[in-house]
């Protein structure tokens, strides 16, 4: 949220700077079992996004402290490779990295059947190798599906979009130049069968309307995702 | 490579335009489901592993393949954990002891514990490391099992040991049910092929005792069910 928004980032013709319209998404590839020695595992492109997830578990939960008597604890954890940007991150937890695993934790906790395995954990390793925008989408994304791949129990699969407004028009799937340069960024994670919102975040001042607009382009780009998820885990992957 | 167009006609987070996968012909017989899918009205289905009952709605909890068995309809999917049940015959390591118990780690997410009073007779107070060390493998039986997953096992009964010679192989615990189907025919066809005695534990561990290239002979067409199993598409059982 740079907030220079006299960079031109769409044109006249509502062509954004890669080609797309304000409604596209980046082009989604899905691969799962890509960690033959994780119980479930998943590779996911998304633009130039790439993230992997391993699944393990469940599992006896240490230290026994964080045991639950009546259900099992998601332990998740978000990380960014060293390499994945052009600046080198710091290896290791940042308060950015903590915040994303907090959010994905919460946001699977509402689909994953925890009272199954009580006393237990289910272990997420969150990846990122390569980082454009909207890494948490596609690590909360790319978790349901490595979830499903471990034959976790869960209630619906999550998808979640990000839409945001550049130059005063909300547009679908920020890129890294939107969403560094522009003025509003709402990722949400939904649940296509049901419709439920289990994760919202906004970053940057949006008007009712927009908000409105924004909200609609995550829910119809959620569905087409959606379709590309099940394809993965029918088959074994979309490439 | 897939790039999504979105069309005019948005849908809204709304229930009647977010079920995309309904299916209403009901549950069929293989076909593979993925969490959250609706399989249709519960009506004359009652729901088994891996389904609950949403809305009147059976939906899928699991990413496998279904399978209905009389009103019954569940899904065998694609990766299990085992979870221990009373008298499951299991193949365990031994993890950690004490002077009267052993810890013994069954491939479910708690270790179970085997009392010294449920171990060999030999065994002692003091001297439970003497009889079956850590590390050790050992062929015994699911006692008792408590709400929060925590079981108890025993060596008292016939056949059950410590496992002293041979390989032990590790395989999903559903796949041990498609060895043992069709009156052990795939178990069967090994068994001859290898010239080998194998034993097949619910826990999804098998114990190969044989020749080295009988036991290769084995553990290779375990290898394949295992890979198997995993691609829906090829012939997989989910």
């Amino acid at each position: 949220m740079g907030g220079y928004g006299d960079i031109e980032m769409i044109d006249e013709n509502g062509l954004r700077m890669d080609g797309r319209t304000a409604t596209d998404v980046r082009p989604i590839t899905i691969e799962t079992g890509v960690v033959p020695v994780a119980d479930g595992s998943c590779r996911m492109t998304w633009g130039t996004n790439d993230v992997i997830v391993a699944v393990y578990g469940p599992m006896e939960a240490h230290p026994r402290k964080i045991q639950r008597q009546d259900r099992a604890v998601l332990d998740v954890r978000y990380n960014m490779a060293p390499f994945s940007t052009t600046d080198r991150i710091r290896p290791g937890f940042n308060r950015r990295s903590r915040e994303i695993s907090k959010v994905t934790s919460d946001a699977l906790e509402s689909v994953v059947l925890l009272e199954m395995y009580p006393r237990s954990k289910i272990r997420v390793e969150i990846e990122v190798i390569c980082a454009e925008a909207g890494t948490r989408c596609v690590g909360l994304t790319a978790a349901s599906v490595a979830l499903a791949h471990a034959g976790i129990p869960m209630s619906d699969l999550v998808v979640s979009v990000a839409s945001g407004k550049i130059n005063d028009i909300v547009v679908c799937d920020l890129n890294k130049e939107e969403d560094n340069y522009g003025e509003a960024d709402l990722p949400m994670g939904i649940l296509p069968n049901s419709g439920e919102i289990v994760f919202l975040q906004m970053d940057g001042d949006l008007s009712q309307e927009e908000f409105q607009t924004a909200w609609d382009y995550n829910v119809a780009a959620a569905y087409e995702v959606h379709k590309i998820m099940i394809e993965a885990l029918k088959n074994g992957g979309v490439n | 490579m897939f790039f999504i167009k979105i069309i005019n006609d948005w849908p809204v987070a709304r229930l009647d335009n977010m079920s995309g996968n309904n299916n209403a012909d009901g549950p069929q017989d293989s076909q593979t489901v993925v969490p959250g899918e609706n399989l249709g009205q519960s009506n004359e289905f009652e729901a088994g592993h891996g389904i609950m009952i949403r809305n009147d709605n059976l939906v899928a909890t699991k990413n496998g393949k279904i399978k209905i068995n009389g009103k019954t309809v569940s899904i065998e999917p694609i990766h299990s954990t085992y979870i221990p049940r009373p008298s499951d015959l299991v193949i365990g390591y031994v993890e950690g002891c004490t002077n009267n118990i052993w810890f013994i780690d069954i491939g479910a997410p708690f270790n179970a514990i085997l009392p010294m009073s449920l171990g060999p007779s030999k065994a002692s107070f003091g001297s439970t490391r003497q009889v079956i060390d850590i590390g050790e493998a050992i062929l015994c039986r699911v006692q008792e099992v408590e709400e929060t997953h925590s079981s108890v096992v025993t060596m008292k009964g016939m056949g059950l040991r410590k496992i002293r010679s041979g390989s032990i192989d590790d395989v999903d615990p559903h796949l041990i049910i498609q060895l043992l189907e069709n009156n052990q025919e795939h178990l069967k066809n090994m068994k001859e092929d290898s010239d080998c005695r194998i034993i097949t534990a619910d826990n999804g561990r098998i114990w190969i005792d044989g020749e080295v290239e009988g036991i290769i002979t084995v553990r290779n067409s375990l290898n394949s069910l295992s890979n198997n199993s995993r691609l829906l598409e090829q012939g997989g059982v989910a």
